[in-house]
């Protein structure tokens, strides 16, 4: 009968879908998995600025960590491939935290270069991704801002660090950009998603630093260039 | 230590209101990372707006195909043709009025990026359009059918002023001004005819899990209606229900564990073949022995008890 017959091509059809799409999955997920690994090794390297040496050293390190990076390209670029065009948004879930990961280091390495923010395009040219969806495989709004708020944290324990390791100017810089980069992000209207959740952690990484900032100057470590902001 | 903790405390109160007041008034607006966050905030909005747009539509297309679905279940004898027409009208202006508001939002988006957004609606709506093609047409609508409905064509020219309005999307706004569907309902007879414009066409994705979800909510319908049936005295239907049930959830079976929500629908599907099968074995037992009256009565009642006692706790999973 026609509906039987019918209805079981509608079926067989799906069982194809099923199996490309699972073919697919695959070889993102090994691509991914590449991608992590060199993402925790650029990870170890920066770690080194936590060491008492490492606030000495850190153009040393910059200059380690700038080197993973091609190789982070390249491995980027073979991810892309694997990723049907316009069906970013279907696999995403793969690379989203790995993509936050390194929005997050490449963040952390422009910061210690030239203490300032990285932008999104910034992040997106040294991941080697497009900025804009129209452009292809991208870096996702939400996954930079991600990135962000790792930085945040990770400058929150260098602080404590920094002052261990006998820096005591760096925490008061580090509360001034902590502190714009809060001031920006409380200009965004978040839904109630996992960016505005792990917004929620920036206050925390804020307050830390500021306690740093106190420490440090009611003790009289502070150096001698008055900095207006946390004069109390 | 206790001191120190305690002036912790004071200070970030202290500090709350001056550095909001510092974002707020002098310094940020010329700041670099304030004129990044300006823009971030733009795209998060942008982005945002559009989701609860499309959630919004979805919420609608969710009602309006209930609708349609209870009215299908309201056909009987003589009323058929006539109810068969009034949802497809339904169905038709269902399209035009929301499903095409949500091809235009989704024009050079990616869809996948608003899926959640819409598949309630879609789910919902496949569930309507397909009980009515299998009540019209004893057929199975295909994704690609569903597709083929979803898609809108943008002329630039010409063509009615029809559903212009209700688009409150202002980035959208300048080339929506005048949208014509295709109207090719599930009828793909007419659809090639329809669609001459290859390059104006917006279109809705359909994905096939997605589909399979709505068809999946299908077979929930197919029951309520096959043992309804009884009780009005038709006999046919619900051996004609079960085994078209029977295909599906065969199919549904094969696929193994796709996706967690499909697979609770499985089970859920799995019910309601059961009672249909049941109910074809009790008027296959039971018909030799009662005459047809009182047979749909008695039947009637203990069906509408069980169904009744058994449907409540996976209620919300049968369709509606």
């Amino acid at each position: 009968m026609s509906l039987s017959s019918s209805t079981t091509d509608i079926f067989a059809a799906f069982q194809d879908h099923i199996n490309k799409d699972q073919d697919v999955r695959e070889e993102i997920r090994a691509a991914v998995r590449e991608l992590e690994q060199k993402a925790r090794a650029l990870q170890t390297v920066l770690h080194a600025i936590h060491q008492t040496e490492g606030v000495v050293q850190l153009s040393a390190i910059c200059e380690t960590a700038e080197g993973k990076f091609e190789g982070i390209r390249q491995q980027m670029k073979e991810l892309k491939e694997k990723v049907p065009a316009d069906q970013y948004y279907r696999y995403n879930d793969h690379w989203r935290f790995m993509m936050q990961r390194l929005c997050f280091l490449a963040a952390l390495v422009v910061y210690l270069k030239s203490e300032r923010l990285i932008d999104q395009v910034e992040a997106a040219e040294r991941l080697g991704v497009a900025v804009k969806r129209e452009d292809g495989f991208h870096l996702d709004l939400d996954d930079f801002l991600m990135g962000l708020l790792q930085l945040a944290s990770e400058l929150s324990r260098l602080t404590v660090n920094a002052v261990t390791a006998g820096d005591y100017a760096r925490p008061m810089r580090i509360a001034k950009f902590v502190g714009d980069l809060d001031a920006g992000f409380r200009l965004l209207n978040l839904k109630n998603d996992s960016l505005r959740k792990r917004f929620d952690v920036l206050k925390y990484d804020l307050k830390k630093i500021e306690e740093v900032v106190y420490d440090v100057t009611i003790r009289g470590l502070r150096p001698k260039v008055p900095e207006k902001e946390e004069g109390q | 230590m206790h001191r120190v903790s305690a002036g912790r405390r004071n200070r970030r109160t202290d500090q709350r209101p001056t550095r909001r007041k510092e974002n707020e008034a002098d310094v940020d607006e010329d700041s670099p990372v304030i004129k990044l966050f300006r823009g971030y905030q733009h795209q998060l909005d942008r982005k945002h707006d559009k989701y609860e747009r499309i959630v919004k539509l979805s919420r609608d297309i969710t009602i309006e195909s209930k609708r349609i679905i209870f009215l299908l279940h309201r056909m009987s004898g003589e009323t058929t043709d006539m109810i068969l027409k009034d949802a497809e009208d339904k169905l038709k202006e269902l399209r035009e009025e929301k499903w095409r508001q949500v091809a235009e939002e989704l024009q050079t988006e990616d869809h996948h990026q608003y899926l959640r957004a819409y598949t309630a609606g879609l789910q919902e709506y496949i569930e309507a359009i397909s009980f009515w093609q299998f009540l019209k047409e004893k057929t199975l609508i295909s994704v690609a059918e569903v597709e083929e409905g979803l898609q809108f064509i943008r002329s630039s020219e010409i063509k009615e002023e029809s559903t212009t309005t209700t688009t409150d999307d202002p980035t959208v706004a300048p080339p929506v001004e005048s949208m014509v569907s295709t109207e090719n309902d599930a009828d793909k007879s007419n659809a090639p005819e329809s669609q001459p414009v290859k390059t104006d066409l917006m279109h809705v994705l359909v994905p096939p899990t997605h589909y399979l979800l709505g068809i999946a909510d299908l077979t929930g319908e197919l029951m309520r209606m096959a043992i309804h049936s009884i009780g009005q005295g038709d006999f046919d239907l619900p051996f004609e229900h079960c085994k078209f049930l029977r295909i599906i959830y065969d199919a549904f079976v094969s696929f193994g564990n796709v996706d967690r929500e499909l697979s609770r629908k499985v089970h859920v599907l799995r019910q309601s073949l059961q009672k249909v099968e049941t109910a074809c074995y009790t008027l296959q037992v039971r018909g030799s022995e009662i005459p047809k009256h009182m047979l749909a009565e008695a039947f009637s009642k203990s069906t509408a008890d069980d169904l009744l006692s058994e449907e409540a706790p996976s209620g919300s999973n049968v369709g509606y």
